[in-house]
C-alpha cells in the first residue's frame, strides 16, 4: 500500500503510470491534486510550511487507505504528501485511485481525501508579508469527514 | 517496604506539535506521573493545565486540542501505561 510523506515534488504522469501497469483489471484512475493557493481569506500568500508527525503520519494514511479498501472496490491506491517549504502553485498532495469501473474509484478517492483532512497529523502554516500565521481547521472538513 | 498496589506510576514522553509546540517553546518532555487510580489522556492534561501561564492557555477548556497515544488518535479517557508517548496537538489542517 504505497504511502509517502516527502520533501520533494512529485510527477503525476510518472505515478500514474506506474499505477496503471499495476493490474490488468483497471478500468478506471481517478486521482486528486492539492496545491498551495495563492490566497488565503483574501491575503496574498508568499509560502507555507507544511509540519507532520515523523511516525505517526504514515502510520495514520495507511489506516486510511485500508479504510478504503474496505469500503469501496479498489485495486490500488497511492498517497503522497509533502511536507516542509511549498510556494504558491506547488503541489501538496496526490490520492491517486485504480478500480474496475469510475464510481468506485471517484468515491475512494475522494472518501481518502476527506478523511486525510481531518485524520493526518498535517499542519500548514502560512507565510504572508506581514508574518507567519497556522492555518485554522474549517468546520466543513469535519462535515465533508462525517458525510462518509 | 511501601504499599504501592494502589498507586500508578508511569514514565510517559510527551511531544507538542504545530501550534503548541510554538506557544510552549519546547517540542516535548519527559514525564513521571503517579496517582492512585488509572492515569489517562486527560490526567496529564490536567497536571500540564496547572502549570498556568501558556500551559493554561493552550490547554483551557474550549480549546481544540487533539491527543494520540504511540501513534494513535486517543480520546482523553486513554489510560496511559508506562512508556507511551503521548502526542498533543491542534486540530489537523493537511491536504
Amino acid at each position: 500500500m504505497p504511502v509517502r510523506v516527502q520533501t520533494g515534488d512529485f510527477d503525476i504522469g510518472v505515478e500514474i503510470g506506474r499505477l496503471r501497469a499495476s493490474g490488468r483489471g483497471i478500468g478506471a484512475i481517478a486521482s486528486f491534486i492539492g496545491t498551495v493557493r495563492e490566497f488565503s481569506d483574501a491575503a496574498a500568500i508568499t509560502g507555507m510550511t507544511l509540519e507532520h508527525y515523523p511516525g505517526m503520519t504514515e502510520r495514520a494514511l495507511e489506516d486510511i487507505v485500508t479504510e478504503a479498501r474496505s469500503r469501496f472496490d479498489i485495486g490500488d491506491a497511492l498517497v503522497i504528501h509533502r511536507v516542509g517549504a511549498l510556494s504558491p502553485g506547488d503541489q501538496i498532495v496526490l490520492v491517486a485511485v485504480t478500480s474496475a469501473h469510475r464510481g468506485e474509484a471517484f468515491d475512494a478517492c475522494e472518501f481518502i481525501m476527506d478523511w486525510l483532512k481531518t485524520r493526518a497529523p498535517f499542519w500548514k502554516k502560512e507565510r504572508l508579508p506581514e508574518g507567519e500565521r497556522w492555518v485554522e481547521a474549517r468546520a466543513s472538513d469535519d462535515e465533508a469527514a462525517q458525510r462518509w | 517496604m511501601p504499599d504501592t498496589s494502589l498507586s500508578t506510576r508511569v514514565t510517559v514522553r510527551i511531544v507538542y506539535l504545530a501550534r503548541l509546540r510554538e506557544a510552549l517553546g519546547m517540542p516535548g518532555e519527559t514525564l513521571e506521573v503517579e496517582g492512585d487510580r488509572a492515569i489517562t489522556v486527560d490526567t496529564i492534561v490536567g497536571l500540564l493545565r496547572a502549570r498556568g501561564g501558556a500551559w493554561a492557555d493552550v490547554l483551557a477548556a474550549g480549546r481544540a486540542v487533539r491527543f494520540a497515544v504511540n501513534h494513535r488518535v486517543a480520546a482523553p479517557a486513554h489510560v496511559i501505561a508506562d512508556g507511551d508517548e503521548v502526542a498533543i496537538f491542534p486540530p489537523v489542517t493537511g491536504g
